[in-house]
């Protein structure tokens, strides 16, 4: 990747002197740029298996461009890297576990930041303790961004319940921002073995059985079922349990933005709930205070 | 009455609850049978227009009531009309909702009838025909009542993940005039017996050596206070909860701002929810459980054992502690770092982390997204030296309170109702 190398160029100036004459590169004229094509949009084995093996060839950053089968095909494709093999390289768990998030971000320089801050690491383990770096900021904000998505997941996806020839089966439109419906799939098998489901979301689908999981291709919004017998009373619970004296729309926006409203059954009254609650309060504030009613009686129903 | 009918009264009659946590329970998980998992963190499943989660379908079992409490739409003498649900009634919508990932779990509660073993006797047929009948692994929540047998108290916690008693009022004077049922020592006695039966529990499942042994409220028990409905100042809810948590050992205390109700009894004349005052202390909980203040210490920042509405706690603590500032953020410990308007506990600890590495400046906390106008007169860095003075200005809280551009809006107010 020659442009958009992530990180300011002070940065990317301090790794040439490692990286440049390419190890490899010795006795052979070596190519501008090598092309990494990983199986998949989000598969950090695959990334790590790649990076481990660019780094042993002393290949910088900014002479690979990484690609899944999900990008639009570039206008050039380099040669794969050469096999190298190197010495492991150590990195904190911290980093690990943020660079496993973030290769689910649809950003698609995470691979080449990555990358960069595992070259730059070699002369300055600490950099990958630095939250403070920019590039780690960055990092971090994408670790935040996949995690913030997949619970916003596990919230907000909501299943309808269709009659098949096999019984009845759960089935759910989701939109995520990320790749994350495989590395999110294990959260709904935990919670839900016992029933029969498939999420559907436009990039990719998840399905399971009752034993295992599937993965298909995406899907568009019209192949799920449109409604659920439930939905009536969930709407009714939704309404009952808003206080319109505490009225924050704000509030709820913040934590359940509108782009979701449009996949959620519930979302529907909010408009109403909103419009009758000054009224409802009003008529509230201004009641005179009636004569207590008749006790009741205990054991009463 | 239709289950739609009873869901609409006895879910509004559950609303003034303002737990709804569904974390901090075991894990557990379905792959082995049942339906449901717990992870241990809480999922908010919607929020409604009062900007609350909701993550549990929170209900009455009845709204039926003996007891007469003058701040509750419930109250024996209140006009409401009544239902209740039955036991198949309850597990079937919990396990419908659940199925389709509405909600986490179900926290159940009732109003006090024929008596109080006989009301907790109906909620515990609910939770363990859930869990023993549907194999229903979802976090559930029941309401305590204290003056139930202990050995009722000790089947609840077996099905249940937390359980909870709410104080209600701090002050045993107000609960006379307004709950006059309510026993506060009796409270205080079930909360002990809850209190030493999860630590047992957890102590036995720490040292279990082959099967799991009797589960007892993994995620503990909790309560409520109402702010506002009797004349308690601050100081005597956050002393009253600081003294929960140390006696007994509570995950949470929750602060519920007294709000309008319909059928209002006449020693309780309605008013607006003092929704500021009730987010003050929220804030004031979180620095005694987690920032290392002190009760005395947060109230120091306000006037006559009142929090300052118009500033955070923490802020208000730091106008009047000046002497302490600045600290700087390349020496200072972790529990000083803490003390600084504006710098959360995470961002200290990434601090912590980056100092290892080298010289923290005021930039890269802008990296961390921490709102420098508002640490910037608290710290020393690097590149960044208070103007003289300025500390010590009696300009400097009208400086941090005066609207800056559109950050502005992100600030709390005392929310009025209909500006």
């Amino acid at each position: 990747m020659t442009r958009g190398q992530p990180g300011p160029p002070e940065d990317a100036a301090g790794t040439r002197e490692g990286g440049e004459a390419g190890g490899a590169g010795a006795g052979r004229a070596a190519p501008e740029t090598f092309t990494v094509l990983l199986p998949s949009y989000a598969d950090f084995a695959a990334w790590r298996a790649a990076a481990r093996k660019l780094l042993a060839a002393a290949i910088p950053p900014e002479a690979v461009e990484w690609r899944t089968p999900e990008d639009p095909p570039g206008l050039f494709t380099g040669p794969p890297p050469p096999d190298a093999v190197g010495p492991p390289l150590a990195v904190p768990r911290d980093f690990v576990e943020m660079a496993e998030l973030a290769v689910r971000h649809a950003d698609r320089e995470r691979f080449a930041l990555l990358h960069s801050l595992l070259w730059d690491a070699r002369a300055r383990p600490g950099l990958l303790r630095t939250p403070t770096e920019p590039r780690m900021a960055r990092l971090g904000a994408m670790a935040r961004a996949v995690r913030r998505d997949a619970h916003k997941m596990h919230a907000f996806l909501r299943f309808r319940e269709i009659d098949t020839a096999e019984g009845p089966r759960s089935v759910a439109w989701f939109e995520p921002e990320h790749h994350i419906v495989e590395a999110e799939a294990g959260f709904f098998v935990r919670r839900f073995a016992i029933l029969r489901w498939s999420i559907l979301t436009p990039r990719r689908c998840a399905h399971w059985d009752g034993a295992a999981l599937a993965f298909t291709l995406g899907a568009r919004r019209a192949d799920a079922p449109a409604e659920d017998a439930a939905e009536d009373l969930w709407r009714t619970y939704f309404a009952s349990i808003f206080n319109p004296a505490r009225l924050k729309p704000d509030a709820m926006r913040a934590e359940m933005p509108k782009k979701y409203w449009r996949n959620l059954p519930e979302a529907e009254v909010i408009p109403e709930l909103m419009k009758g609650a000054e009224g409802r309060v009003r008529a509230m504030l201004g009641q005179q205070p009636k004569a207590p009613g008749r006790r009741q009686k205990p054991g009463a129903k | 009455m239709d289950l739609r009918a009873k869901l609409a009264l006895l879910a509004d009659a559950a609303k003034y609850d303002a737990s709804c946590a569904s974390s901090g329970t075991e894990k557990r998980d379905s792959r082995a049978g049942g339906l449901g998992s717990t992870e241990g963190m809480g999922i908010c499943h919607a929020y409604a227009p009062d900007g609350r989660c909701i993550s549990l379908l929170k209900v009455l079992l009845t709204n039926a009531c003996v007891f007469d409490c003058a701040y509750c739409i419930n109250r024996a003498t209140s006009n409401v009309p009544r239902a209740r649900f039955t036991v198949a009634e309850l597990v079937k919508l919990t396990l419908a909702f659940y199925r389709r990932n509405y909600i986490e779990g179900l926290f159940l509660s009732s109003g006090i009838i024929r008596s109080p073993d006989y009301t907790i006797e109906q909620l515990i047929r609910v939770a363990r025909t859930l869990r023993e009948e549907h194999g229903f692994l979802g976090y559930i929540h029941l309401k305590t009542i204290p003056e139930a047998a202990p050995e009722l108290l000790a089947e609840a916690g077996r099905w249940a993940d937390r359980l909870s008693i709410n104080v209600e009022l701090p002050q045993v004077a107000s609960l006379k005039r307004l709950a006059p049922e309510k026993d506060l020592p009796a409270i205080g006695g079930a909360m002990q017996q809850l209190s030493s039966r999860i630590a047992e529990a957890r102590e036995a499942k720490r040292t279990a050596r082959r099967a799991a042994p009797p589960r007892f409220a993994p995620a503990g028990q909790s309560t409520q206070m109402i702010v506002g409905a009797d004349d308690s100042d601050d100081r005597s809810i956050l002393g009253k909860g600081a003294e929960l948590y140390e006696k007994y050992g509570l995950r949470r205390v929750y602060y519920s701002g007294y709000s309008p109700i319909p059928e209002a009894s006449s020693l309780l004349p309605p008013a607006p929810p003092p929704l500021l005052r009730e987010h003050r202390l929220y804030q004031a909980d979180w620095l005694l459980r987690f920032y290392g203040f002190g009760t005395e210490e947060i109230l120091s920042g306000g006037e006559g054992g009142m929090l300052d509405l118009e500033i955070d706690p923490k802020l208000a603590w730091a106008l009047k502690h000046r002497a302490v500032f600045p600290v700087d953020i390349n020496a200072a410990p972790r529990e000083l770092l803490l003390r600084v308007p504006g710098l959360g506990a995470r961002n200290v600890d990434r601090i912590l982390a980056a100092r290892q590495e080298g010289r923290v400046r005021l930039a890269d906390l802008a990296r961390l997204r921490v709102p420098l106008r508002k640490v910037a007169p608290f710290l020393l860095a690097p590149d960044h030296r208070a103007a003289p003075g300025l500390l010590d200005s009696p300009r400097l809280r009208a400086m941090l309170t005066a609207p800056a551009g559109l950050g502005a809006q992100a600030r709390p107010r005392q929310l009025s109702l209909f500006p």
